[in-house]
């Protein structure tokens, strides 16, 4: 636990808590991607820099950017005035966030005695996340391949298919 | 095949790369300042008020009618007339302008002042550098800035110039035969007595028919 | 003597570092690098600027700018205190602080790129497992950027562009990565120092680049274009596109901000530049085993320089696609063609040594081209424009 872990983990809880309280949805989303490159830093604090880099170049260059372009594509960036930071429906949101909290939890205590307390070097090169992937889990690796592949060409093929007369 | 037009139009801006270094005549560029183009005729810019003879402000043929003033698009024209008068070029007495400025600024070389003026007295001028330091004064001309003498306008437009003076030769011999012609009819009347259907004295050309084409 | 030229950076790192106490050395040594490369790309960027107009300017049989010093070599400093000296122009209604953060954050991600980039033998200032993987998140974040700057400006020609410019970066960013993924699946390696050492081979003098291969030179092509698009080059400067949306996303910028940004996209061109240098020219590699004595650096610098050069040349060339023909010429000829290459190199990879796989890889490229090519052409989708002013 390191100057560097509080600050980067201020940081995370900073943006998420902006993503949730800011009024303007376009600076929540910008939140949200602090809050993003937040955890990207504390993934590459453990020295886990697959993850990390994945976690930028899969949430920053590609989720927050598609969620500012649907929420400028169906509302536009204006926040109606009178809107409150609570919804109506804060209830059934409640229940949900604090049982998604429940879940979590319990899955780190389960996990939390098998884990050492001192931060040791990770062994993990990415040589060996690549081992790992095409040995051990080469069958969920490969299905989740052709699964990826299928999307694309399908798109490929989608944007392909002309309609008649179109131009 | 796929990617020849590109390949194609590299090409030809490699073609054009290589050859500006090669072929003076390719680059058309004149070096403002060091080289100048040598002037064009048709060429027009910005206003400026013609004169004749040799004394600016006794020679303006401006009569301050304000036609420019009031067609002028963007309104940079602003006339004020004189109290008094002067003879204009066949000697008639007219007003002058007392005060003359257009706004270099707002001016955009449109020409209908040009177009407008019944009197030959507003032409355009080649001169461009106009630019100054002094963004407000400086860019206001004034009718002394303006006025140039006619034979600057033949300098510049000689075409054009040719044109003008010879319809205001024209004017002008017709004013003075009519004139004449009046003044030899009154005589006649005169030395007649009671001619009976003389004709009325044609009032000499309030207006001369000029004014452009 | 030749070796020392070689490694001169390293050695004066070295030199300059072992006058510090121990535990200050690595510390000194980062900071030292990080100094160099952000000293060095702004002024390989003044370079590039300069060679850019006076380079349109012949192409255009102009001059180009010929006035600040001799042969006009010294108009990037002028053009810089001019941008510097400017009044700093904030918008009233704009979003003052994610205006403010938008060059920021461009800045910071195009430069982050360079620390994983081989820049000569030993050059490297993190030498990463997965620098490549880096390299594209960094690249990834510049877009954010851009959009930050289009909204918080408050223009519709700033978002307009935002919106052009993300939605191109996201279509071409996948032909991007799938062209380059041929090379991890060559090199078994996602570091680009390994990548750059598994070309530098050479057989009868001549190199081992990875574009010398079918597969190699179908991803160079696709690598290309996609790269240019990602920087916003023309011909797919629609972003920016000066006749339709004035300056787009940085319509509102001005001064020092607007240099930023400036600087950030042609230290990105850099940075797509080197890395296409990396993956299929061999990197710091040279062209020819009898030159191998000249500088590594030299050879990195050379290539990126050239790359820009090219990069000139297409904007001196191609007009600005439209909307539709950029998404089209993404989505239904180039990512086609990286999938095809992508099975050609695992052909390629399968079938072992020999004159065979060249000859089958070459065909199926060829052909997909061809074929690709001809559909798309037939469809009107590319090939020469129709246009029809008035329906
Ligand atoms: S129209 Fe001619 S005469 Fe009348 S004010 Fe203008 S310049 Fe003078
Ligand atoms: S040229 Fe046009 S704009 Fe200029 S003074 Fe004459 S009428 Fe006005």
């Amino acid at each position: 636990m390191s100057f560097a872990f509080y600050v980067v983990a201020a940081l995370t809880l900073a943006g998420g808590l902006a993503a949730v309280l800011l009024k303007n949805l376009v600076h929540c989303a910008l939140a949200l991607t602090v809050a993003f490159a937040g955890l990207a830093l504390l993934f590459l604090q453990l020295d886990a820099q697959f993850v990390g880099f994945v976690q930028i170049l899969v949430y920053i260059g590609a989720v927050a950017i598609l969620v500012v372009f649907a929420i400028l594509l169906t509302r536009g960036s204006e926040t109606p005035k009178s809107s409150e930071i609570f919804s109506r429906t804060w209830l059934a949101g409640l229940v949900v966030a604090a049982a998604v909290f429940a879940v979590l939890g319990w899955a780190v205590l389960q996990a939390a005695p098998g884990l050492p307390y001192a931060t040791v070097a990770p062994m993990v090169t990415v040589q060996e996340i690549g081992a790992a992937l095409m040995g051990r889990y080469v069958l969920p690796l490969e299905i989740v391949a052709l699964l990826l592949t299928a999307a694309l060409i399908g798109a490929v093929i989608v944007a392909m298919h002309e309609k008649e007369g179109a131009r | 095949m796929l990617g020849e037009g590109l390949l194609k139009g590299l090409a030809e801006t490699a073609r054009n790369f290589a050859g500006s270094y090669v072929s003076k005549e390719r680059l058309t560029t004149v070096q403002y300042p060091e080289e100048r183009v040598a002037p064009i005729e048709a060429a027009r810019v910005f206003p400026f008020l013609v004169y004749d003879g040799a004394d600016w402000e006794a020679g303006l043929r401006c009569v301050a009618c304000q036609i420019c003033e009031k067609e002028c698009p963007p309104k940079c024209i602003y006339i004020e007339k004189s109290k008094d008068k002067k003879p204009d070029y066949v000697g008639k007495p007219q007003i002058y302008p007392a005060r003359f400025d257009i706004d270099v600024s707002v001016c955009m070389s449109c020409q209908i002042c040009v177009e407008v003026c019944p009197f030959e007295a507003i032409k355009m001028d080649t001169e461009f550098e106009l630019a100054t330091q002094d963004r407000f004064g400086g860019l206001l001309h004034d009718r002394k800035q303006l006025a140039k003498s006619n034979e600057y306008f033949h300098a510049i437009h000689p075409t054009e110039a040719a044109e003008v003076d010879a319809r205001l030769d024209e004017e002008k011999a017709k004013v003075e035969a009519k004139a004449k012609a009046a003044a030899e009819a009154a005589a006649a009347k005169a030395a007649a007595g009671a001619a009976p259907a003389a004709p009325p004295a044609a009032k000499p050309a309030e207006k001369p028919a000029g004014g452009g084409e | 003597m030749l070796e020392k030229a070689d490694q001169i950076f390293v050695l004066l790192l070295h030199w300059l570092v072992s006058f510090l106490p121990s535990n200050w050395q690595h510390v000194a040594s980062v900071v030292l690098c990080v100094a160099t490369i952000v000293l060095l790309y702004p002024a390989l960027f003044a370079i590039a600027v300069l060679l850019e107009r006076k380079g349109l300017g012949r192409m255009q049989n102009r001059y180009g700018p010929n006035r600040a010093g001799p042969f006009g070599i010294l108009q990037p400093v002028a053009d810089g205190i001019k941008s510097l000296t400017k009044e700093d122009i904030v918008p009233f209604r704009a979003d003052a602080l994610v205006h403010f953060m938008a060059p920021l954050v461009l800045v910071v991600a195009v430069f982050m790129g360079f620390a994983v980039m081989p820049m000569g033998r030993n050059m490297v200032l993190v030498d990463l497992d997965a620098s490549l993987l880096f390299f594209f998140a960094m690249g990834a974040s510049t877009e954010l950027s851009i959009f930050m700057a289009g909204w918080s400006s408050r223009n519709k020609y700033s978002l307009l562009g935002a919106m052009r410019a993300v939605a191109q970066m996201i279509s071409y960013e996948v032909p991007l990565l799938l062209s380059s993924v041929v090379i991890v699946m060559m090199t078994g390696s996602l570091s680009l120092v390994k990548i750059v050492e598994a070309q530098n081979h050479y057989s009868w003098g001549l190199p081992h680049w990875y574009v010398f291969t079918p597969w190699g030179l179908a991803g160079f092509v696709m690598f290309v274009i996609a790269s240019m698009a990602e920087t916003n080059r023309s011909p797919f400067d629609l972003p920016e596109g000066e006749s339709e949306i004035v300056a787009g996303y940085f319509t509102e910028y001005s001064g020092f901000k607007f240099a930023l940004f400036f600087l950030g996209e042609y230290v990105g061109m850099f940075g797509i530049a080197g890395l296409g240098t990396t993956l299929f020219l061999g990197g710091w590699s040279a062209p020819f085993a009898f030159l191998g004595w000249v500088p590594s650096w030299i050879w990195f610098f050379a290539k990126v320089m050239a790359w820009i050069c090219f990069f000139i040349w297409v904007r001196g060339t191609m007009p600005r696609l439209r909307q539709d023909q950029l998404m089209n010429f993404a989505w239904k000829f180039v990512l086609p063609m990286t999938l095809v290459n992508l099975m050609v190199a695992a052909l390629w990879r399968f079938m072992g040594e020999g004159l065979l796989r060249w000859a089958v890889c070459s065909v199926i490229v060829v052909v997909a081209y061809a074929a690709m090519g001809r559909v798309e052409m037939r469809r009107g989708h590319l090939g020469p424009r129709s246009y029809r002013y008035a329906e």
